[in-house]
């Protein structure tokens, strides 16, 4: 039983931090949102390069949320969950390049698919199939985070099948890591801001009203970190309850970083408000994040089936 | 990083399991805050160390097993999924022996600690007074040196004493240097029998109804220097020793929440009352959160490290959750919630848990200060 990082997973986080900070995400996020995406692209080929997009074949689960951690800290813009998660498990290989993919009806949009080399739509029979051009819309359907541009491939078709699938799990874990890691710089971001404004003459951090919001989320944050990594351990195990673990953490990371984005956003003020200020590249981030591969109401759903489901099977 | 027991961990474990099916009572006891049930409780606290279950962390010479951090979780998690009776003894075993084992000499170990573990003496913990209770370190009861007879003589009154009005012994603070620079010391920590000459135990009645604790009085009680621990003068280090202890691992194993929360989907399976499907899935999240957020700390503590201000985080979720548990539980059983039963104790004691090991407010002022590093908030007001 060791329920920590191992060092060479510590050491992958921090090397892929350095990276991408070094590389001014904030920058490359607001130029991906204008449609620029020679910055996003650079970004993204650093990244494969280091093994982003081969880790949910090559390794563990875990090390596909450390790596998404890193990529919710500096809200790294992309389709980074349908490339380096969703794909590469449902197809049964790496993906080469941006790809990206619809699964109707958690993820009816296809994010990116103006920057995607390749395009596909999982309909829960078998195989994802690849959208021919033709078929892929031109107008983005307009999403709260203005890095997140959707399209609509073809049409959508509800099916149950697709939400059950390994890929799908590892795909919701994959933005439950990157939540985690969104709510944590949000909080970090939060805190150097209230030790450093001032109101009534002195650190509005020392105000109590203050500190314990952010405590809040101190302690939310710190309790959704254990079910990530702990749904990574199942998920790496061939049967079990993985499922309603990814849920579980799915539910409680998007939970904590809603938190930290309502809680940062209010601390700072009105200048939390704005566009201008880097803030709102985590907050609309982690707003579009909440409801990304299952909203909070079907991961509670699929834990209540399992729970239910396991007594009815020893009753 | 993994979650797997390993086979020795395992082996404990089943053997734990065989011998709490074998031996917790078919029924539940009755309250440990009434005379008959003060003596089941204590019945069962033999019956656990007979076979060495009591103390399994303690070393093997006072009724432990030597057991590892891992394993104490095990065992935990066993003790509660098989629905075994509350610890009456657990202001010692969890508050106090981690200090006798830390600061005691070892006479006051074997003076105290076997005792302890069998259930033979049961403590209480005096530290908080009428006029100090979250600012604990401005108490005021006094202990007077006595060269002569080799001691202290001690006055003053504590109070919110749990278990005290059955209990054999009591621990606590007193202000040893009323001259002392600042209100944190001079204080010393003193352990006393409760029948001692000059101590008044005056029970009082929780929401509940029952005597679950007490204000003890203390005139011109006379205490030896065999029975202080640690060193006059340095009670406020050896006490928050005691603290961490109360507000992290120890106090609430993530085994009694896990065990809750598997009832409350039962009570949920059985009622299927729709409006609170989601708050009965959230119980079990944060109790899942709990059980996983444990292993790191026991991964932590067992690599050498400290559970320092971390156990505030953890005081703050675990009494919420078991708020949020019980009044879950209430809802489901609709008009039926207000008639007796063990989800309505269970409520009325997870009241509680927001206020006492040092309330809520003051662990989130803990965690804003010494986690995340925010500034005071002003003169006197400290945490
Ligand atoms: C069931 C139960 C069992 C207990 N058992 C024991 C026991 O065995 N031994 C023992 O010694 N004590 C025990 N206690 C007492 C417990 O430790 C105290 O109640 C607790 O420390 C709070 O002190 P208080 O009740 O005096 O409240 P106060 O300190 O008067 O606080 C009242 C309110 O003010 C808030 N407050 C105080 N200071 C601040 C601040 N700086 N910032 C923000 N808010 C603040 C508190 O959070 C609380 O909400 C028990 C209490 C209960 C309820």
């Amino acid at each position: 039983m060791r329920f920590e990082h191992t060092t060479d997973q510590r050491d992958f986080a921090r090397s892929l931090d350095k990276l991408v900070a070094g590389s001014d995400p904030i920058a490359v996020a607001r130029a991906w949102a204008e449609g620029d995406h020679a910055a996003g692209l650079t970004l993204w080929a650093r990244l494969a390069e280091q093994g982003v997009t081969m880790l949910a074949t090559e390794a563990s689960p875990v090390e596909v949320c450390v790596a998404f951690e890193v990529l919710g800290r500096h809200s790294v813009p992309g389709p980074w969950v349908e490339s380096a998660a969703y794909l590469p498990v449902a197809l049964g290989r790496e993906v080469a390049g941006v790809a990206t993919v619809a699964v109707p009806p958690h993820t009816p949009y296809a994010l990116d698919a103006d920057v995607a080399e390749a395009v596909y739509l999982d309909s829960g029979r078998g195989e994802p199939t690849l959208v021919p051009p033709e078929r892929r819309a031109s107008e983005p359907v307009v999403s709260v985070d203005p890095t997140r541009r959707l399209f609509r491939v073809g049409e959508a078709v509800d099916v149950a099948g697709v939400s059950g699938s390994r890929a799908f799990d590892l795909a919701a874990l994959a933005t439950a890591a990157q939540l985690l890691g969104l709510g944590e710089r949000v909080l970090a971001d939060s805190v150097t801001y209230v030790t450093q404004r001032r109101q009534f003459g002195r650190e509005i951090g020392s105000y109590q009203a203050i500190k314990h919001q952010l405590a809040n989320v101190r302690i939310a944050l710190d309790f959704a970190q254990p079910l990530v990594y702990g749904a990574a351990v199942a998920l790496s195990e061939p049967a079990g309850t993985a499922e309603r673990s990814v849920s579980a953490a799915k539910v409680q990371a998007a939970e904590a970083a809603y938190l930290a984005s309502r809680v940062g956003l209010q601390v700072h003020g009105a200048i939390g408000y704005t566009r201008e200020h880097d803030l709102s590249v985590f907050l609309t981030r982690i707003r579009a994040l909440v409801t990304a591969w299952g909203t909070p109401a079907f991961h509670r759903s699929r834990i209540l089936d399992s729970l239910l489901g396991e007594r009815i099977g020893s009753a | 990083m993994d979650l797997d027991l390993s086979p020795g961990e395992l082996a404990f474990r089943d053997e734990a399991r065989a011998w709490l099916a074998a031996n917790v009572p078919a029924d539940p006891l009755p309250s440990m805050d009434t005379s008959p049930g003060w003596r089941a409780h204590q019945e069962w606290e033999a019956r656990l160390a007979a076979d060495r279950w009591s103390v399994v962390s303690w070393p093997e010479e006072f009724h432990g097993r030597d057991a590892s951090l891992v394993e104490w979780v095990v065992f935990e998690e066993e003790y509660y999924r098989a629905g075994a009776p509350g610890r009456v003894s657990q202001n010692g075993i969890f508050l106090l022996a981690p200090i006798i084992f830390g600061h005691g000499n070892p006479e006051q170990q074997r003076r105290w600690l076997p005792t302890m573990a069998t259930g033979e003496q049961i403590w209480a913990q005096c530290w908080s007074e009428p006029e100090a209770g979250s600012d604990l370190a401005s108490l005021s009861s006094t202990a007077r040196r006595d060269d002569e007879r080799g001691g202290w003589v001690l006055n003053g009154q504590k109070t919110w004493s749990s278990r005290a009005p059955f209990a054999d012994w009591g621990f606590g603070l007193f202000r040893s240097d009323p001259d002392a620079q600042r209100k944190h010391d001079g204080l010393t920590y003193f352990c006393f029998p409760l029948d001692a000459a000059g101590i008044t135990v005056r029970p009082i009645a929780q929401l509940d109804g029952e005597p679950g604790f007490a204000e003890v009085f203390f005139e011109d009680v006379f205490v030896p220097d065999a029975d202080v621990l640690g060193a006059p003068g340095d009670g406020w280090r050896v006490a928050m020793s005691t603290a961490g202890n109360e507000r992290g691992l120890s106090l609430r194993s993530p085994g009694r929440f896990c065990a809750a929360a598997d009832r409350l989907v039962d009570l949920y399976a059985a009622t299927r009352t729709s409006s609170a499907t989601e708050r009965v899935v959230d119980a079990w999240i944060r109790a899942e959160a709990y059980r996983l957020y444990t292993w790191g700390t026991v991964t932590r503590l067992a690599d050498g490290g400290e559970m320092g201000a971390a156990g505030s985080v953890n005081k703050v979720w675990w009494s919420e959750l078991d708020v949020a548990l019980h009044e879950t539980a209430l809802d489901l059983l609709g008009p039926e919630a207000e008639v007796a039963g063990p989800w309505l104790d269970g409520y009325l004691f997870s009241l509680s848990g927001p206020i006492y090991a040092g309330t809520n407010e003051i662990q989130r002022n803990i965690i804003a200060e010494r986690v995340l590093g925010l500034p005071r908030e002003a003169k006197g007001a400290r945490a």
